[in-house]
Parts: structure tokens; sequence; C-alpha cells
């Protein structure tokens, strides 16, 4: 495939990606929510996110015109195909925790989703003006939603930061653990550079500053400590994933996989 | 099936689609709620453009289904286009649809044209927006008028609603949040 259509994909694929591993990640409180609005609210932003996956995925599809299906990109590619960041990907507990739902930290959870909807808030938002018609309307949809994805997390990250000594402290060290992983963000892709040069993508290093101050505030207003982040950058949108991923991935596809040509 | 002689006319289209109601809020009609946007008779075929609400909307399924059967019904073939732009709003819902919410129980959405930021802003309106985070529409109660209401919870019953709470007469109610 010429560079530049291939990069375009790989963009979407990764736009894609994020969404759906974020959304079955985060679906994993349905029915297991700290209290029933959280519960409610936590499936009802998957759903977003498993929304626009669909609506990314349908494009891809159109795009690749090979007989790819939302179905077939969601389902059917493995862990080393997906683009999403790292972070996306993590279990919902803190550092150095044995794999187990017990375990599940809403501070990590909430963290997570913060430091996300931010970037996405503001990627969205470019994304409008981008030279792929159908990726521009995506983009349009996705900020409406976002921004209450972004505004949900933002209110509990102030609660838990400027809450009890445990919320605080748990609040601290899902941002102490998590905020390492951010420098994937920035961290340019071949696929993401081509893409912007073209016009269908967005210079995420553009969205920076403003993502910091953006951060910066909120975490003012929580009185929590902005951590560093250096160390290893992960490289979960080239392929190269944690082990968490298959997991994920084998939940999520398991039923597709056993029944490939079943219909509701 | 029933096979009409000669097409029906887009405006036998748009009454026969006049009927049908949202999935999850049978009081409006997808008409009022902005969800059908256009009807083209071609021939002995009908194509129905619809928009999406919330990109994860169970009930868009259902509604397209729906669709599919009612114009059935009038004896055409009939296909269903999913447009996305212009994105749909809860701007586009009718004032008697607004109406009919409000004596359904759930307040009406504020008008997102004054709140939202539009859709060539730049990203210092997304930094207003989180920095403003914190700051909530004004929503009447749909029992009692009052506008000491206070919020809830983010989300609701369906991804398109927020729950409220009236501190007047103490009424627990939806309110459709602006989109």
């Amino acid at each position: 495939m010429h560079a530049a259509a291939s990069a375009h994909i790989d963009y979407l694929l990764h736009l894609a990606d994020n969404a759906v591993v974020l959304g079955q990640r985060n679906a994993e409180w349905c029915g297991h929510g700290p209290i029933l609005e959280e519960d409610i609210a936590m499936s009802n932003i998957s759903l977003d996110l498993v929304g626009q996956a669909r609506l990314l995925y349908q494009h891809v599809a159109a795009l690749k015109n090979d007989g790819s299906t939302e179905d077939s990109l969601a389902y059917f590619r493995h862990a080393g195909e997906f683009r999403n960041y790292t972070l996306l990907e993590l279990p919902h507990h803190q550092a150095l925790v044995g794999y187990a739902v017990d375990n599940r930290d809403y501070a990590v959870t909430i963290v997570r989703n913060f430091l996300y909807s931010a970037l996405m808030a503001l990627l969205w938002e470019q994304l409008q003006q981008s030279t792929d018609a159908q990726l521009a309307a995506i983009a349009a949809k996705s900020l409406k939603e976002v921004r209450y994805h972004l505004r949900h997390s933002h209110d509990w990250l102030v609660r838990f930061g400027d809450g009890t000594d445990e919320s605080h402290q748990r609040a601290q060290a899902a941002l102490n653990q998590l905020m390492p992983y951010t420098q994937e963000f920035w961290t340019v892709s071949a696929f993401e550079t081509q893409a912007a040069k073209d016009g269908v993508g967005v210079d995420v290093t553009g969205l920076r500053n403003d993502w910091h101050t953006l951060v910066q505030n909120a975490l003012a207003q929580a009185t929590l400590q902005m951590p560093s982040s250096d160390g290893f950058v992960t490289t979960g949108k080239h392929g190269v994933h944690s082990e968490h991923l298959s997991f994920l991935l084998d939940e999520m596809q398991s039923l597709a996989r056993a029944h490939p040509e079943g219909v509701w | 099936m029933a096979t009409l002689t000669s097409a029906p006319s887009t405006q036998a289209v748009w009454d026969a689609l006049d009927v049908l109601t949202d999935p999850e809020i049978p009081v409006v009609t997808l008409r009022e709620m902005g969800i059908l946007r256009d009807v083209h008779v071609e021939g002995n075929a009908v194509e129905v453009v619809i928009t999406p609400t919330y990109s994860g909307c169970p009930a868009m399924e259902q509604i397209h289904d729906d669709i599919v059967s009612t114009v059935k019904a009038l004896g055409v073939a009939v296909r269903v286009t999913t447009q996305l732009a212009p994105a749909w709003t809860t701007d586009w819902m009718t004032p008697h649809a607004r109406d009919k919410l409000r004596e359904y129980g759930i307040a009406p959405p504020a008008l997102c044209s004054h709140a939202a930021p539009s859709a060539n802003g730049s990203s210092s309106i997304v930094l207003q927006f989180a920095s403003k985070a914190v700051a909530r529409d004004v929503v009447a109660c749909p029992r009692c008028n009052s506008h000491d209401t206070t919020e809830t919870s983010h989300f609701g019953s369906t991804a398109c609603k927020s729950l409220y709470k009236c501190l007047s007469c103490m009424e627990p109610f939806d309110y459709f949040k602006p989109y």
C-alpha cells in the first residue's frame, strides 16, 4: 500500500483501538461499580467509546475495501496489530498488585479517564478540520461526548484529591503510576507524522502545552502534585504492548471467535 | 408483499414515518428528535437519511429496523443511510418535543449553541470548559418548575440523560443533556 494510504489507515486504527480498548476496560465496572451512579456512568462512557470505535472501524473497512468489516477489525486482529496507547490497556489497579478483580481501584480508573479525556477533548476538536471528511464528522460527534467524560473524571479527580486522606493518597498513587505512560502521547510515530503532513491527522505535539495546562489546573484544584513523567516510553501504538492487552482482547474477542458466523 | 403501481410521494413517506417514536423515549417522534434528516423517492425506491444521536446509542438499530418495516409497508424498497455530518444536536429538538418531554417528566435540554464550544473553536475553549467543569446548567424541575435543582449524577438511565433532584418538591428526575 502507498505510504500515505497506509498511514491514513494506521492513524484511524490508532484512534479506534484507543476507544475500543478503554471502552472494554471500563466496561469491567458494569455491575461492579463502587456506587450505582458510577456503575451507570462508567457503562455509559464505555458505550460512547465503543460507539466511536465502531464509526472509525466502519470507516477503515470502507477505505480498505478488502472485505474487512467493523467486526473483523475489532475481533479478528491480534494484540500485535492493535495501535492503542499502552496506558489504556492497563488493569484498574495500582502498580505491583496481582491481576485480581478484587484489587480494582477506582482512583486508577478516574485518573486514566482524566488524562485520556483531556487529550481527546483537544485532539477531537482539531480533527474536525481533518481533510478526511468522515473522520472530521466522527470528531464532531466524539467531541460532544468526550466533554462529558472529561467533566466526569475532572469532578471525581477533585473529589478524590481534595477528599479524605485515603482518597487523596490513592489518587496521588494512581497519578504517579500512570503519568509516565502519557509520554507515549507525545512520542510521535511515523504514521502520525505522515497523517499530520497529509492533513488527515493532527500534530499531537502542538496540543502538549494546552494538555499540560489543563492537567496542571485540575491537579491544583485537587491538591495533588504533578508527578514526574520520565523513564521508559511505552510503545502500544507501534503494536508492542504490555502483557495486559492479550488478556483483555481474549475476553473481548472470545465470543466472536467461537462463533465466527454467528448473528443475532 | 403488496406492490404499488406508482411510487409514494415524498410527503406520504414522511407521513408514514411520522408515527415512529424514539424507542427509549416513546413520547417524542424520530422527526421531532431530529433523527430523521431526509427522504428521497427515486422511482419505486425510497432512501431515508438518519443521523445517530450518541455514537454508541443502542436504540439506533431499533430505529433503523422500525423505519425499514414502516416504509416497506408502503410497498416500496427502502434504504436507510446514516449521515454523521452535521452532527446531531439537541438544539434540533422542536419546541413541541421539549414540551412533551417535560410533561413526561424529563427536563428538556438547554440550548448548546449558548454553552458548547463552536465547531471551529480553538483549544482555549476546551481549556475554558475544563476550568468551568463544575458549572452546571440551570435546570427547571419538570414537576413544579422550580429552579432550585441539583445534579445527582452526570449519567442516567441512558447516555443522553443525567440525574437531577428538585430541592423544592424533592422530585428526582432525568435531564436530557445538551449535545
